[in-house]
């Protein structure tokens, strides 16, 4: 590793973010259900010893009022970065970021800002069954005004993170919990990533890969392998799902006229669907072949390990998509 | 602006002016006749009878007091001092509106510089918002309170709950008010609400809490806030009003109220807010009819020049709505880029 580099997980990275955004600046404020004491990803572990149970909060078991509480809170100017412990638990404050975070300000005429952090995190992989690991980040399309954020690498997790923190907008920052033990490389030096901007993680010619999240390291394995056939895949992490940076695929598009994409949602209105149908319409001449999608089915998640195993996007479920695209089956 | 006299006679008629104001809002203007010619669209939801509660509790409050209404804002907009043409705006849906005519009737009292930050129209999602805004006074070690109004609708939320729990274990500075008007739209509180009042509610999470069964009474509403106001700012947690009183027309202005008994509509009408106020200022001596009438006379031309102003603002351009999503950030999309 070059100096002034050092490899950390994506839980450790955010956990960085979190300290060095905490000393910063005391609006800053970090609260959930077990975040103190305890941390079950450990990237709020032992925060309390240095910044004190004023700033580090365990909630009850109250959703709404989590997010409730974050919002009074940022209306107040403090930044709070508020945790909900699984993004299915996030259904139990749709109320209050659907329709309250992402509407206030808009209105109210602009007399109000938000600037919050709902972090959250979907365990799909971790073999949690049906009520552990869903990927709702799509149905927070529906509420324009609340930007989704959703980082593959700890490099992108830290930078991301500050970013947001700093953000003057609501912020659903979703992370993977499959990826919380990976590893990548972090500098020592600050610095952040911009919101709104995808992030060309591998540069190709043939075919467009766009993946999000857990697949991104699925679609870069993908990627890799397909090389070796000769198939030159571009792949592109968003990262910021809303607003999302469309520029960006479509340049890319210019090139390779060919969209695979790839996330965790399930197939029907998922964020697939949401990049396909844009494409289609607002850049279809680009096109020389269908768009196609690589997602969970429409069923809920399986408990059984293999089943599940079955049910997820792999990389080679993303090698066989782009071949059959490329009419190489 | 701050009240000239700690008596409370004189702290009333401090706001009395906003009481007439508000006597004189719907039929002065007739309201419901520019609902009904159109000239006034959507949803409103009028304060008529309950007027007493805003005077009483606002009246027991710092200016600067962070105060969370709901769509019943109206009367809360007026006691605190939002501008009459302000929300005449609003409610035109003009740019000269609180809002800049993006909320309307059910968000109009929406002010960050009249100290009223949040203005929500889902039933009991101000209770939770409430405590951000008291664990942000908490934080700072300020000593401002959080009022959050809500009706006899909330109380059966899961938000009134998580809410009023969390205020109680972090004893956030929240004073938490039930606007219990005995009906939620056409449903009856007595029918909907389990256990001995809503007042005891609050005392099951061990939160201080008063049961004015004559809210109607200006005077019965502001003793009880300045007892709880007092409890919170000596730092010892949150408080509870439920205040019993009625709406004299319907949940919304369309409608008549025709679910509720003619006889408990006559009591309630028997017991006035502001006729009953008026008498007792004027059996003081704090007021006489003179003096009303030039009040209501200088109100009522200050309510038609903001009717007058309303009418021939501007309406907000659309191509500004996406400016207004984010703070920072395209919002554009599309065929809208």
């Amino acid at each position: 590793m070059e100096s002034g580099v050092r490899e950390l997980s994506y839980a450790e990275a955010l956990r960085e973010a979190l300290i060095e955004e905490m000393r910063r600046d005391d609006r800053v404020i970090v609260f959930g259900e077990d975040v103190a004491v305890y941390s079950v990803y450990k990237v709020t572990k032992d925060l309390i010893d240095e910044f004190g149970p004023e700033r580090i909060r365990d909630t009850p078991i109250s959703e709404a009022a989590i997010v409730g509480t974050a919002i009074g809170a940022a209306l107040m100017g403090l930044r709070p970065v508020a945790e909900i412990m699984y993004m299915d638990f996030i259904t139990l404050a749709m109320d209050m970021i659907m329709t309250h975070a992402a509407k206030m300000r808009f209105y109210s005429g602009g007399q109000i800002k938000l600037p919050l952090v709902i972090r959250t995190e979907y365990a799909l992989g971790r073999v949690s069954a049906a009520q552990h690991s869903q990927v709702l980040i799509s149905c927070f399309l529906q509420s324009p005004g609340i930007k989704i954020v959703a980082p593959s690498t700890p490099y992108d997790a830290k930078g991301l993170l500050k970013s947001a923190i700093r953000d003057d907008d609501p912020v659903l920052f979703v992370e993977a919990a499959m990826l919380y033990r990976t590893r990548g490389p972090v500098p020592e030096r600050e610095y952040l990533i911009p919101i709104g901007k995808c992030d060309i993680k591998r540069e190709g010619e043939d075919v467009t890969l766009v993946a999000i999240s857990r697949t991104v390291p699925e679609a870069l394995k993908a990627a890799e392998e397909l090389s070796k056939e000769g198939i030159s895949v571009e792949v592109i992490d968003p990262m910021t799902i809303q607003p999302m940076d469309y520029d960006t695929i479509v340049r890319s598009l210019e090139k390779t006229g060919r969209l695979v994409i790839a996330d965790d949602s399930v197939k029907t209105g998922g964020i697939s669907a949401e990049i396909a149908a844009y494409i289609s319409e607002y850049a279809f001449g680009l096109l020389k072949a269908p768009i196609i999608r690589i997602n969970s089915p429409p069923l809920p998640v399986p408990f059984s390990p293999s089943l599940e195993r079955q049910y997820m996007v792999d990389y080679k479920k993303i090698i066989a998509a782009v071949k059959k695209l490329l009419g190489k089956c | 602006m701050v009240a000239p006299s700690r008596n409370i006679y004189s702290v009333a008629l401090f706001h009395w002016k906003s009481l007439i104001i508000y006597l004189h809002f719907a039929p002065t203007l007739n309201v419901e006749i520019d609902f009904f010619e159109g000239k006034l669209i959507g949803l409103c939801h009028p304060y008529f009878g309950m007027e007493a509660v805003a005077v009483g509790i606002i009246s027991a409050l710092r200016p600067d007091d962070p105060i969370i209404s709901t769509h019943r804002n109206h009367g809360h907009a007026i006691v605190r001092g939002v501008p009459f043409k302000d929300l005449m705006a609003e409610l035109f849906g003009k740019v000269t509106g609180t809002c800049k005519g993006l909320g309307g009737s059910m968000h109009a009292a929406l002010s960050i510089m009249h100290n009223i930050p949040v203005v929500t129209a889902i039933v009991g999602s101000g209770i939770p918002i409430a405590c951000g805004i008291g664990l942000a006074l908490q934080y700072r070690k300020e000593k401002r309170i959080a009022v959050v109004f809500f009706g006899d609708g909330a109380v059966n939320t899961g938000a009134f709950n998580e809410g009023l729990n969390l205020a109680a274990v972090w004893r956030l500075p929240i004073l938490f008010v039930c606007e219990n008007n005995y009906y939620a739209l056409s449903t009856p509180f007595y029918r909907v609400c389990a256990g001995e009042s809503i007042a005891s509610r609050g005392a099951a999470y061990g939160i201080k809490s008063f049961l004015v069964s004559d809210a109607n009474d200006v005077i019965s509403v502001y003793s009880a806030a300045r007892k709880a106001v007092e409890h919170i700012r000596s730092g010892n947690g949150p408080a509870f009003i439920e205040c019993r009183t009625y709406r004299m027309k319907g949940h919304g202005i369309y409608d008549t109220g025709w679910y509720r008994p003619k006889e408990e509509v006559e009591e309630w009408r028997r017991k006035d807010p502001i006729e009953r106020f008026m008498n007792k200022l004027k059996i003081r001596g704090i007021l006489d009819d003179e003096t009303i009438r030039r009040m209501e006379e200088s109100i009522e031309k200050e309510l038609e020049q903001a009717i007058e102003e309303a009418e021939k603002a501007p309406v907000l351009d659309f191509n500004e709505l996406w400016d207004l999503l984010y703070v920072e950030g395209e919002a554009r999309y599309g065929e809208w880029r």
